[in-house]
């Protein structure tokens, strides 16, 4: 499978702020990506890089196969709807077809025009006019009508109502079913992006906590919950996510490939958000250094 | 692209559109009788010589009318600049349009491109039509010698100039707008810096762009303008040796051996240029003045003046110039636009968004 987006060390500083640092990934194609992490976390940022408002201060992304933003035919794409759907106040829901069908060369009018009347938006209306739903709508329609083979989505929901979120995810999933798209969109809400995604990448704090297909994730992440124990003394294989301890009981959230197979633990499911939550809170990529390596715990027969 | 920017400058530019059709309007009504007022002027004049006092009357007439449309071309590069130029790229950063536009197929480079072009092109349209109305109608009042057209105030309001003046305002204004990234503040300092601009130009620069004329001539009552006794035994003599309809830069006097002097040493004790009957200036008394004309004392100091070898020197651009001048400026300006949309093409890769 190609990527879609490809990163290596990726990094953007503003100033002497890192916005985003030492991002590596590698999103595969015909997926729903979802870009999760707290406000300010750099989702914005890596956006940005991938559709080519920015450059990268250190690393390199290619989107594609193709460096962001460098030529008409890269440009054509890859769609981007920015974050609050930015539109132009003055100009009509029409003059944003034509803008889209004069600045377009893959220009999809039909499509476009039949989301506009299926959405049940008045063409002589002022974009400045429009509700935030019908805002976002009229960038999304601008997005998928360009007919792009990957469609960025910054915090597209985050203005909308719950209802409006609703309508908006399942309109895009729609587009995504007919035109076989690839997606990649932020949401500082977990909730949002449940519904629809099918991989998922947590960033905190201008760093990658974890990217994966959600399948995968959601098997390979458990939760622990027995006799107290020292992190430490858990098997080497076990990467410890998250800790909370009582008196006499150890919660550990552990991410691992292998079975879980001391008899102590009562391992349960791990839903996406408690996931991304516990990613959250983990502040950092790396492992706990231990002083030493923790032994494996194996089957001995 | 190019339905892009001028669907988002049609408003301005009907309106710019309209209040030109109406100055139009006006000074064609009002042309065709000044012309002619012009020529009853030049008629009814029967003094020899250069003054004619029904021209003078001719153009004091009408000075105010002449000062105002010449104020217009003078104020709409400025206004160009200010509300196509700043805005055109800082209020699509300010509303975060420009992720709209750049996400679509075309690079930014090619926005910007078309975006400076279209509005360039507009604004040399609307501030030369203005300018060639203008001077079309001002002719006769140029001509009629109080104001020659080649003098700054004239000058930056005639012929080509304004429209290269508006092409560098919207270059300008852009780059201001694409380092401040927002409208208001960006008109404010384009306003500022095109005035400045404009101010500097006919100080520092045009006079330079040719070299100017040089001629020196014998201190005669017609050159000379004023003449003032200062303490000291010192006199200073204004006066200029420019033909009619030039542009001065300079005038002095000069002594024999061509060095610039002024004041003149001269005894005021006695002699020609001594008052008669009254005492030499003291030399912590006020200075005493006296106009050129007509004046016995003045007549006999400046033959002696003259006999000194005395002379008067001055640099000037004569009124055949004017066109080579407007060309020099017109290019003046253009390259300095082309240079400030180089560095917004240098800057809009760089805009963080």
């Amino acid at each position: 499978m190609t990527a879609v987006v490809r990163t290596e060390g990726l990094g953007k500083r503003y100033g002497r702020v890192w916005a985003l640092s030492d991002c590596t990934l590698d999103i595969p194609a015909g997926r729903v990506v979802g870009l999760v992490g707290p406000n300010g976390a750099g989702k914005t940022t890596l956006l940005n890089l991938a559709v080519g408002m920015l450059t990268p201060t250190s690393g390199t992304i290619e989107v594609l196969g193709g460096r962001p933003g460098a030529s008409p035919a890269q440009l054509a794409k890859v769609g981007y709807v920015a974050q609050s759907a930015p539109s132009y106040a003055g100009l009509s829901v029409e003059d944003h077809l034509q803008l889209g069908a004069r600045l377009n060369p893959g220009w999809d009018d039909t499509l476009a025009r039949g989301r506009i009347r299926r959405l049940g938006l008045d063409l002589s209306h002022r974009a400045g006019k429009l509700s935030g739903g019908q805002r976002a709508q009229l960038a999304l329609t601008l997005g998928v009508a360009k007919r792009p083979e990957l469609l960025i989505l910054d915090e597209p929901v985050a203005s909308l109502d719950p209802l409006a979120r609703r309508e908006f995810l399942q309109d895009l999933m729609e587009a995504v079913a007919e035109q076989g798209l690839s997606v990649v969109l932020s949401s500082h809400l977990v909730s949002d992006l449940e519904r629809v995604c099918d991989y998922l990448i947590v960033l905190v704090a201008s760093q990658v906590q974890v990217a994966g297909d959600i399948e995968d994730l959601m098997s390979t992440h458990h939760r622990l919950t027995g006799p107290r124990r020292d992190p430490a003394r858990l098997p080497g294989d076990q990467r410890v996510i998250s800790a909370s301890h009582t008196d006499r009981q150890s919660t550990f959230l552990v991410r691992t490939d292998a079975p879980i197979l001391d008899p102590s633990w009562n391992v349960g499911h791990v839903g996406l958000e408690d996931l991304v939550l516990a990613y959250m809170g983990h502040t950092t990529a790396d492992p706990p250094a231990g002083p030493t390596e923790r032994p494996k715990l194996e089957v001995q027969r | 692209m190019i339905w892009l920017t001028w669907r988002q400058l049609r408003t301005g530019a009907v309106t710019v559109a309209a209040a030109l059709a109406a100055l139009a309007a006006v000074l064609a009504l009002t042309g065709p009788g000044l012309a002619h007022d012009y020529s009853a002027a030049i008629a009814a004049c029967t003094e020899p010589g250069g003054a004619c006092s029904a021209v003078a009357r001719f153009f004091d007439h009408n000075q105010m009318a002449w000062l105002a449309v010449t104020a217009v071309v003078l104020v709409v590069p400025a206004l160009i600049g200010a509300f196509w130029g700043a805005p055109l790229v800082s209020r699509e950063l300010e509303a975060g349009t420009h992720r709209l536009v750049w996400s679509q197929s075309v690079t930014r480079t090619r926005w910007l491109a078309v975006k400076l072009g279209v509005t360039g092109l507009l604004a040399m349209s609307a501030a030369g039509l203005c300018s060639l109305a203008v001077t079309w109608w001002a002719g006769s009042l140029d001509r009629s010698g109080n104001m020659a057209r080649i003098e700054p105030l004239s000058f930056a309001a005639r012929g080509i100039v304004p429209a290269a003046y508006a092409l560098f305002a919207v270059a300008l204004g852009a780059t201001a707008g694409l380092l401040i990234r927002r409208p208001l503040p960006a008109m404010a300092v384009t306003l500022v810096l095109f005035a400045a601009a404009q101010i500097a130009m006919p100080i520092l620069v045009r006079p330079h762009l040719l070299t100017p004329a040089r001629s020196t001539v014998a201190m005669t009552e017609a050159e000379v303008t004023n003449f003032t006794f200062g303490p000291d035994h010192v006199l200073r003599v204004g006066a200029s040796a420019a033909p009619r309809g030039a542009w001065l830069l300079s005038s002095h006097a000069v002594d024999p051996s061509g060095k610039r002097v002024n004041p003149i040493t001269i005894t005021a004790a006695s002699g020609p240029c001594a008052a008669p009957g009254r005492p030499a200036p003291a030399a912590e008394g006020p200075p005493a003045a006296t106009g050129p004309e007509g004046d016995p004392l003045v007549t006999g100091c400046l033959a002696e003046l003259q006999r000194l070898g005395y002379r008067v020197e001055s640099t000037y651009h004569p009124a055949s110039r004017f066109w080579a001048l407007q060309w020099f400026e017109a290019g003046t300006y253009t390259a300095a636009a082309l240079g400030l949309a180089g560095v917004c093409f240098w800057r809009i890769r760089r805009v963080p968004s």
